[in-house]
């Protein structure tokens, strides 16, 4: 080599420079990665390290009116699997078989629930009982990618009495994630299913906080607590509601287990709804975290159907409780006055065409006005009184009225009722040679044919006649009312329809039985068709709406006993629905004909 | 009865190896410290042992003349050679790497890894027949003693194969070759079939580089058939570049893809340099302290305790821990190039230099590695990584610098005893 000191000086100079040049390169490497773009590599260092586990928020407490429990949340248990792979999931759940008992439903929902979202954790045990817990809680070590937290689970104190009103939460299905409605659940969370718990999802569900776990490369839990600051969760709002819970035990106790129906009980003049109510009813609290199967089974196969609400999805013919319907109708076109007679009296039966039309009292009603045919709920007259009015009248009065229309109720589920808008409907229906239209008036006058409505419907119907034609929105939550003015009556007509529906409860009306002492009541029974026939005899309906009291109406009761025979049965319900509210004892039930 | 002999020790260069040395066991132990724990807790205190027994070796060598090292050249190369051969047959692989023949072991126990004396006794032996000369090399044909000697075990090595010491090798290689006072010229010229090899895989890059090279030629004026046979290696490799690529496995190929772009493989050969780049990243000014480093603790960090330590240093100790290891390193280096200068003789500077740039390739490439600045090809980051063998080699060419700065320019004989 050439060793001469000046050519070894020039090469040790040059070989400085590029060491220090080098070294110099790497250290402004470093600069711009740890200080530069020190934020991005925090996050992915953060990312890496820390699992969020949800803190589900506890839903809102649903409070009656005088501000007593309707539903409300205790401390449940939530055992979940922080995995990286369906792989580990599924290796991790058959390990976990061997400790606690996995039904293949439980395994193959954790599965499901992985797919939907894989970077939560997947919820295995969405109600896990005390003794799955301390089990699980021995084996920790075990399992080391297991979280176990306490979480809110509703209940409802009132049990059966109140499911047809609250519904019931469960865990989001696959159909609600696909919902654009509920954009932004994720699997493993609660959702409101039916009634209030779903009509107030919004306003119930709250706000899930988080907490993060610290786990290593191979996604094992590290560190459970500190590793940063939860994120606490937030509790819904209150729903504060019309509902009184004394009176909605005690409809759910009237109607017990024999009886199947439906009623509605609401304050006339603001629609707030005081009771409501579907018999049989079933077990909220039995679907809190999962509803069994064989549970399901049961309310599904039932032939009373449980799951079908009778006072807000059910339609039934309304029988004779129409018939104020049509007496309104004809007073709003002055086709009729409360004084006024038809020209045939009732024998039991009005010939018209080539068939006898039959009065539900084969013994006849004699010459009647009309507030005398509604206290006797005289057939032979309504038939005469709808001949007089003809079909278009009664129809296009029967959509004015609202019977048409849904009510607005603030639950899901509401069934529109069956009414014809136009006289259109039963030429499709039936061809235009197919009907006549005396035929059709006669029976829509009575509440029989092409009609039927609901119990809901019905209420609001009679909170109008209660009200002088201001008809309101049924309101379970507390809000503002909503009425409208759906029929409009001289003060003298007023007067003179209720205290028609007065003499029906009065002694010799059809529902004397359900008079009240002290107050007075006004109401209309209904026994409808239903076109269901046991043992020869046609099943039928038992209906029956009316207010109290008559002069100052504070509650309007609508009871629908499926098959429950005479409407005077329901009407012995609603009496006592009716006292219970207005705490007045009922008069001994007087039993009546018909 | 002989008075002990004495030597003045290069303090500036024996505290910066100490340095290194205090400051890489602590990284070491730092690595072991897991969430969960593994094998690596216990590490730092075989590496200790190795450290010590380091001292000890780097102080017999100071002890003894350069002559003598020079004298032990010769038999010391082709015992080297003949191990490497016998490596290929009774080899064992070990940790990462455990298909490849690396380690030398006797009974099952493993002693240690042959290639990294080798490094040391190649450096001798290229710096003898570098130093026989009185002038640099100056055309290719005189190359062909260095490029023997260096070829042969770096041959040996590529077959085990390591890549990672063939690239250190290499850095030996020219960096000596700069040393002896070879002209830039020369060296871009016996370069350049290298570059070729890497500029092939774009036809257009690979066309300008060809160019310039032709132009280096017409300028440089070598030899005809030297000009000839550069440019006609140039054009050989350009064609068998892609036919190469396909003859390399499966892992190596993603390597070097990754390198381009880490992200084409995030979950396998891209995770080490991506999680190696967030634990440096995440680091910040100061770090995320001693022992503390989430990356590490957590087990995301892969190979913490040997190719990937620095990224341990970035994490736990931020910018400010890095550009001190890196000053450390810059004293080494820099102490070491005033160590080659000040040499006695051809054979010492040389010796120095081929040292220094055996550690500064190391360095280079491993923590450049770190950040993707250089592809990943598993080679340790001298003082720090955990490996007995390296630490063992490195301190005896501590060892071995003292003593070419006790013998140089400027030494005052009789100060310390050492």
């Amino acid at each position: 080599m050439s060793f001469h000191p000046n050519d070894v000086a020039r090469r040790a100079r040059a070989a400085t420079a590029l060491v220090g040049g080098v070294l110099l390169f790497l250290v402004g490497a470093f600069f711009r990665t740890q200080v530069i773009r020190n934020q991005q590599w925090v996050l992915q260092s953060e990312e890496n390290r820390l699992r969020e586990v949800p803190l589900p928020a506890p839903r809102g407490i649903i409070y009656d009116r005088s501000g007593r429990v309707i539903a409300e949340n205790v401390v449940g248990y939530t055992v979940s699997l922080l995995v990286q792979s369906a792989d580990s999931l599924q290796a991790t759940l058959d390990r976990l078989g061997g400790t606690i008992t996995l039904t293949p439903a439980q395994v193959s929902a954790a599965m499901s629930r992985f797919r939907r979202n894989p970077a939560r954790p997947t919820v295995i045990l969405p109600e896990a009982t005390f003794d799955q817990i301390s089990v699980l809680e021995e084996h920790r070590i075990d399992f080391p990618n297991l979280i176990i937290q306490s979480s809110p689970k509703r209940f409802y104190p009132d049990s059966t009495a109140v499911a047809p009103l609250v519904g019931y939460t469960s865990e989001v299905s696959e159909a609600d994630l696909a919902n654009p409605k509920f954009e932004g659940y994720k699997p493993g969370q609660q959702i409101g299913k039916r009634g209030l718990e779903r009509e107030y999802e919004n306003v119930l569900r709250g706000r899930e906080g988080s907490r993060f776990v610290e786990v290593d490369a191979r996604g094992r839990v590290v560190r459970e607590v500190g590793a940063r600051a939860d994120l606490e969760p937030r509790q819904g709002t209150p729903l504060y509601t019309n509902i009184d819970l004394d009176l909605q035990d005690y409809v759910a106790s009237i109607f017990g287990d024999s009886l199947q129906g439906g009623a509605v009980a609401m304050e006339p003049r603001t629609g707030g709804v005081l009771a409501l109510y579907s018999a049989p009813s079933w077990n909220p609290n039995r679907f809190i975290g999962g509803v069994s199967a064989s549970y399901f089974d049961s309310l599904r196969t039932d032939p009373r159907r449980p799951l079908y609400n009778k006072a807000v999805q059910g339609q039934y013919p309304p029988g004779s409780t129409w018939k104020l319907a049509t007496a309104v109708v004809a007073l709003e076109n002055n086709l009729v006055t409360m004084d006024e007679q038809m020209p045939q009296p009732c024998r039991g039966s009005y010939y018209f065409g080539n068939r006898a039309w039959k009065c539900w009292d084969p013994r006849g009603h004699g010459s009647l006005t009309l507030a005398g045919a509604i206290e006797k709920s005289c057939d032979v007259y309504f038939y005469q009184l709808g001949l007089r009015m003809g079909l278009s009248k009664l129809i296009a009065g029967g959509v004015s009225l609202g019977f048409t229309s849904k009510t607005g109720i603030d639950l899901p589920d509401e069934n529109r009722q069956r009414f014809p808008d136009q006289l259109q409907y039963f030429n499709e229906r039936y061809g235009p040679r197919g009907w006549t239209q005396a035929a059709a008036v006669m029976n829509m006058s009575i509440g029989q044919g092409e009609n039927s409505q609901t119990v809901l419907s019905m209420a609001r119907f009679y909170s109008a006649l209660a009200e002088n034609g201001m008809a309101p929105v049924p309101e379970i939550a507390n809000k503002a009312p909503q009425r409208t003015q759906i029929f409009q009556l001289s003060q003298a007509q007023e007067d003179g329809l209720r205290q028609a529906l007065m003499g029906v409860v009065q002694a010799g009306g059809t529902a004397a039985s359900a008079q009240i002492k002290g107050v007075v009541l006004a109401g209309k029974t209904g026994t409808a068709q239903s076109g269901t026939y046991r043992n020869g005899r046609e099943e039928n309906h038992a209906w029956f709406a009316g207010f109290a009291p008559a002069d100052d109406p504070k509650i309007v009761v609508v009871v629908m006993i499926e098959f429950g025979g005479h409407g005077t049965r329901a009407a012995q319900i609603a009496s006592k629905i009716i006292g219970h509210y207005l705490h007045t004892a009922t008069t001994s039930l007087v039993q009546t004909d018909g | 009865m002989s008075a002990p002999r004495r030597i003045t020790l290069d303090w500036p260069l024996v505290l910066s190896a100490l340095a290194l040395s205090v400051f890489g066991i602590a990284v070491v132990y730092s690595a072991g410290q897991t969430d969960v724990p593994t094998f690596v807790a216990r590490l730092y205190k075989v590496q200790i042992g190795w450290f010590v027994l380091g001292l000890c070796a780097a102080y017999g060598v100071s002890r003894a003349s350069v002559r003598l090292i020079e004298w032990v050249t010769v038999p010391a190369y082709i015992a080297t050679i003949v191990v490497l051969m016998l490596l290929l047959v009774i080899g064992k692989g070990a940790g990462t790497a455990a298909s490849t023949k690396s380690w030398l072991a006797i009974g099952g126990f493993r002693l240690g890894q042959p290639a990294e004396l080798a490094k040391i006794t190649v450096v001798m032996m290229l710096a003898k027949v570098l130093a026989a000369n009185k002038s640099a090399p100056r055309s290719l044909m005189e190359l062909w003693k260095p490029a023997l000697i260096v070829g042969v075990p770096w041959l040996l090595i590529m077959a085990q194969p390591d890549l990672g010491t063939g690239i250190v090798f290499v850095g030996i290689f020219f960096g000596m070759l700069f040393w002896s006072g070879i002209s830039w010229q020369l060296l871009l010229l016996i370069a350049s079939p290298v570059v070729s090899l890497v500029l092939a895989f774009s036809t257009s890059i690979w066309g300008a580089w060809f160019l310039l090279l032709l132009a280096l030629v017409i300028w440089y004026r070598p030899y005809l058939w030297e000009g000839v046979f550069v440019v006609a290696a140039n054009v050989v490799m350009g064609v068998i570049a892609p036919l190469l690529w396909e003859s390399l496995k499966p892992y190596q190929q993603a390597r070097l893809r990754v390198f381009l772009d880490p992200s084409t493989d995030p979950r396998h050969t891209g995770y080490h340099v991506i999680q190696s780049q967030v634990a440096i990243g995440s680091g910040g000014w100061f770090g995320k302290g001693y022992t503390m480093g989430t990356q590490k603790r957590l087990a995301f960090l892969p190979a913490q305790h040997t190719d990937f330590i620095f990224s341990v240093v970035g994490e736990e100790l931020g910018f400010i821990g890095v550009t001190l290891a890196i000053a450390l390193f810059a004293s080494l280096f820099l102490r070491t190039v005033r160590v080659a200068s000040r040499a006695n003789d051809a054979y010492s500077s040389l010796v120095a230099f081929g040292l220094l740039s055996s550690w500064f390739v190391h360095v280079v490439e491993n923590i450049g590695m770190t950040l993707n600045l250089m592809p990943v090809t598993g080679i340790p980051l001298p003082f720090f990584s955990y490996g007995g063998s390296f630490m063992f080699a490195s301190w005896l060419a501590v060892g071995i610098l003292a003593r070419i700065s006790s013998e140089g320019r400027g030494a005052q004989f009789g100060q310390f005893a050492v």
